[in-house]
């Protein structure tokens, strides 16, 4: 067993470094765990990753991964029922969720509930194909076919998001599609699919279990050793790679059951905790996060082009997306939305941000950071970035050293990475407009259709 | 260590003993509200501030008056401009929050504790003295008149308001908090203008502060920021032309349809609520209620969501809750389903309802679950600070005691069967309705077939209510008047 050691003093934050107190243990097996004690409340959070993703998926089986999430909550060989029953009458919360880097599962359980959920966790970890079956697989593609259709399908400007990626990415790309998939390959995944994928990606070397909460390090880690101790290492996983070059250009349009035409701007950009994210994150939100950012400002307070306007810094771990996004108020096109964010971004790449600027950006990310680690878990919290550290870069008290990041940022820094993304580099815009409003797009796009 | 025995689950552990926050209140001498609890651990400061009055206040022929003062208020004071309190808002991390509900208004502000007085400070600005000038009102109604145009898109919004107006057609709560176009055109600067005027009041409005700090420095700078408030109406509540409080006004009896659809062609799914006017906060059977819904559709395990998603695989998820307001709020079963399974989901829910209300009531496992998930995660509600403040201020608008926190538990505890089985009688599927926004073409007719009643065709348009209402008639034992 490899021990290392957080900082020493077992207190919930230190709130100028921003480092909070851990322990790492990785069992021989090779599976991480971390522990953080903060026992202000009595709960416990059980953060698990597996580092798969959507990236990870085979040509034609797209969706995949997140189909395998919900398999999981759906029973394992030694308690084949459902998940949520004993966990919920012990007074849990519980979820998971998959991207296109990783997926996770969390409980947050009352102290004394740790035990079942370290038990429930192990069990689907070690033991989950003995207890899948046809019906069981059925059944929740047919609720994932749902999904799809509650979240994109059905909802205005649902399916921009695939026309981006599709179009940004090449076939082929680990980015090229998004997490939920396409329904044709849901439909032709099979049980074979389910256990190639669980006995490739869902075991302890490729995962990282964080405990944070009401715990006490010395009392819990037997435990841990011996739910996960015995459970096979598994085999060394496949590092997905890509192709920083082969990226593409587009403009694309898309009719939809909208009011207000919509344009996405995209570009790939620093990859999650490479150099230049953190920039990004503030170029971001100098233009275009808030009332008091720079589009907001001139695009909805000043000219009244746009009813909303965002920007974002969509940080992955092969490559991010920077995008912009902006709603056209009644009256207006899309092509005058695309010409007010592109001033707004060259005044930025070629003069930087002010100083009230960097000093504003930088309270709300030091602000935010503090906000961040007020719950041990669930969706976010201590447990889920403590995982997020340590599988991302193999250091779970990194958080004092992200903070740094931003710290470090300055006026030049910021200018030279709002210049590397956004100007000159390959971007895909698409419109989304009404149905028969292909006249409000951006002229010369390309017609696409989405399903 | 012995190898685990995986031939069954371990029995957590004893309930943990929660230590419920001490709530300190007292009043500042303009009538002001001040709650404080301490809070350590994390450097931050939550304030909450309610305004006990929400948009069921809305005048009737100007929906989403209340709305659209609230969010007039962070569109400058003084010489700061709207940018200039967006400067100063981001400057100290701050996150606020506007929330406007049908019986209450409540500012949030999420802060760092060296900036408590210079945000109190600010927040104190934009609620007494915001400059709600013409031409911030002009851009501000101009944006909620686009959200409102978009809503239409918006399956679950059109859905939420097609049940709404089924159900209170007519009735305050009949209404969303955004109001409709036609009330946004007819509200003027100065309607606004005189809203704050007689509703924003010290003596309305209580500030909830949790955080890092003690309750003398909490109470001391909601103090410093807030004492120079006073009341500055003019009692001309009467040209605001306020709708009756909801308390003196009688609950709608009957839906004023069984079921009805809105039209979404080609929609991938139906939206689906399905609901009935139950009971107010205060109703004595809460605890009960709470207890009948975790069985009915309040957790994943429900009986609809085991049989609708687990079971039949319709939908990715459907959930039922009690809509606890000051006067009798909806209950409401809301879900999205697949086109093809629309008319068989609803034949399910409305099954399901008939049977935990008659022949297949809870049973003592169901009690069992239902009570411990209730009981056993209710800890989680006391981990942040905004929790803490969010949950004060609910207790404040409902005038309920600040030991309701610790009653919670035993309360819960002391459910049993036969108080489920009495809250199942608060349902009448007699008295439901359905509202679905799907494709009509493809649902009609299944529709049409399950027993309810012809279904009548609504429009996606937020409308307007076409009645007048006969607030005059208004008082204890009113009824509904169109």
């Amino acid at each position: 067993m490899v021990r290392d050691t957080g900082p020493p003093d077992v207190i919930a934050l230190n709130t100028e470094t921003m480092d909070i107190a851990y322990t790492k243990h990785t069992l021989p097996n090779g599976l991480p765990v971390l522990i953080h004690e903060d026992h202000r409340c009595p709960i416990v959070a059980v953060n698990l990753w597996y580092h798969v993703g959507s990236k990870d998926e085979q040509p034609g089986r797209s969706g995949f991964a997140h189909l395998f999430e919900h398999l999981m909550f759906e029973g394992s060989a030694h308690y084949d029922h459902g998940y949520f029953q004993p966990l919920q009458q012990a007074g849990a919360v519980l979820n998971g969720s998959t991207n296109t880097d990783r997926t996770n599962y969390w409980e947050v359980v009352p102290t004394g509930a740790l035990e079942l959920a370290l038990w429930m966790e192990s069990d689907r970890m070690g033991h989950l194909l003995p207890a899948l079956t046809e019906e069981k697989f059925r059944n929740q593609r047919d609720v994932v076919l749902n999904e799809r259709r509650q979240n994109y399908e059905n909802r205005p400007y649902g399916m921009a998001g695939m026309a981006i990626v599709g179009a940004l990415f090449p076939p082929g790309h680990p980015y090229h599609w998004l997490t939920i998939g396409s329904p044709d390959d849901l439909r032709a995944a099979s049980l074979d699919d389910v256990r190639a994928f669980f006995s490739r990606h869902y075991h302890p070397a490729n995962a990282s279990l964080a405990l944070a909460g009401d715990v006490d390090p010395d009392a819990v880690l037997p435990l841990v050793e011996a739910y996960f101790g015995p459970l096979d290492a598994g085999p060394a996983t496949d590092v997905v790679t890509h192709d920083e070059r082969d990226v593409r250009a587009g403009r694309l349009v898309m009719e939809d059951g909208v009011e207000l035409p919509r344009l996405y701007l995209t570009w790939v950009s620093a990859a999650m905790f490479a150099p230049g994210d953190a920039d990004l994150d503030l170029v971001a939100d100098i233009l275009g996060d808030g009332k008091s950012s720079r589009t907001y400002k001139t695009m909805v307070y000043e000219s009244r082009l746009a009813t909303d306007v965002m920007a974002m810094q969509h940080s992955r771990e092969l490559c991010s997306c920077f995008q912009i996004v902006a709603t056209a108020a009644p009256g207006h096109d899309l092509a005058e939305l695309e010409a007010a964010i592109e001033a707004e971004v060259v005044r930025l790449a070629e003069s930087g941000p002010t100083e009230s600027e960097m000093r504003r950006s930088l309270a709300q990310a030091e602000a935010q950071f503090i906000y961040r680690v007020q719950t041990v878990g669930g969706f976010g919290g201590k447990s889920d970035q403590l995982n997020q550290y340590n599988v991302m870069l193999g250091d779970p008290g990194y958080f004092g050293q992200d903070l740094q990041r931003y710290r470090d940022a300055t006026s030049s820094s910021v200018t030279r990475a709002a210049r590397g993304v956004l100007v000159g580099s390959p971007r895909v815009a698409v419109s989304v407009v009404p149905h028969g409003r292909l006249d409000l797009a951006l002229p010369d796009s390309t017609k696409v259709v989405c399903s | 260590m012995s190898p685990v025995d995986r031939s069954r689950l371990p029995v957590p552990g004893a309930d943990p003993v929660l230590r419920f926050p001490e709530v300190s209140r007292r009043r500042l001498s303009n009538g002001l509200g001040v709650c404080t609890v301490e809070h350590r651990g994390v450097p931050v400061l939550s304030f909450a501030l309610l305004l006990s009055s929400g948009a069921a206040t809305d005048p009737f022929d100007k929906p989403g008056l209340a709305a659209l003062t609230a969010d007039m208020l962070d569109e400058g004071s003084g010489s700061r401009s709207a940018l200039d309190v967006e400067d100063a808002l981001t400057s100290m991390g701050a996150q606020f929050e506007t929330e406007v509900g049908a019986d209450a208004t409540v500012l949030s502000l999420l802060t760092l504790p060296r900036f408590a007085d210079d945000a109190l400070a600010l927040l104190s600005d934009i609620v007494v003295g915001p400059n709600l000038t013409g031409a911030d009102f002009d851009r501000v109604r101009e944006l909620r008149v686009n959200r409102l145009r978009q809503m239409r898109k918006i399956a679950p919004a059109v859905a939420d308001l097609a049940l709404a107006r089924l159900l209170y057609d007519g009735h305050p709560y009949g209404r969303l908090p955004l109001g409709t176009m036609r009330g946004l055109d007819a509200t003027h600067v100065d309607d606004v203008r005189r809203f704050h005027r007689e509703i924003w009041r010290p003596t309305l409005a209580t500030i909830v502060a949790v955080g890092d700090a003690t309750h003398d420095e909490l109470a001391g700078a909601v103090e410093r920021a807030f004492l120079h408030w006073e009341d500055r109406s003019a009692g001309s509540a009467a040209e605001v032309g306020l709708a009756p409080s909801v308390m003196t006004l009688a609950a709608p009896q009957r839906p004023t349809a069984p079921i009805a659809i809105v039209d979404r062609p080609g929609a991938a799914q139906s939206e689906v609520r399905i609901g009935q006017v139950a009971v107010p906060r205060l109703t004595p059977d809460y605890a009960a209620l709470l207890v009948f819904n975790m069985i009915l559709g309040g957790q994943f395990v429900s009986r609809l969501n085991l049989n609708l998603r687990e079971d039949k695989g319709f939908t990715y998820g459907v959930r039922s809750g009690f809509e606890f307001r000051r006067a009798p709020g909806p209950f409401v079963i809301q879900t999205a389903v697949q086109t093809a399974a629309t008319a068989d989901a609803v034949r399910e829910v409305m099954s399901e309802v008939r049977a935990i209300t008659g022949p297949r009531p809870a049973t003592p496992a169901e009690l069992d679950m239902a009570k411990a998930a209730l009981t056993r995660g209710y800890p989680r509600s006391f981990e942040t600070a905004g929790q803490i403040a969010r949950g004060l201020a609910q207790l404040t608008l409902y005038e309920l005691p600040d030991d309701t926190l610790e009653q919670f538990v035993p309360l819960v505890r002391g459910v049993d069967l036969d108080a489920v089985a009495e809250a199942a009688t608060r349902l009448d599927p007699a008295r439901m309705t359905v509202a679905v926004v799907g494709d009509l073409e493809s649902v009609e007719t299944g529709l049409a077939g399950l027993g309810l009643g012809e279904p009548i065709r609504m429009s996606a348009e937020v409308q307007e209510t076409e009645c007048s209402p006969a607030w005059s008639a208004g008082g204890p034992g009113a009824s509904r008047t169109c």
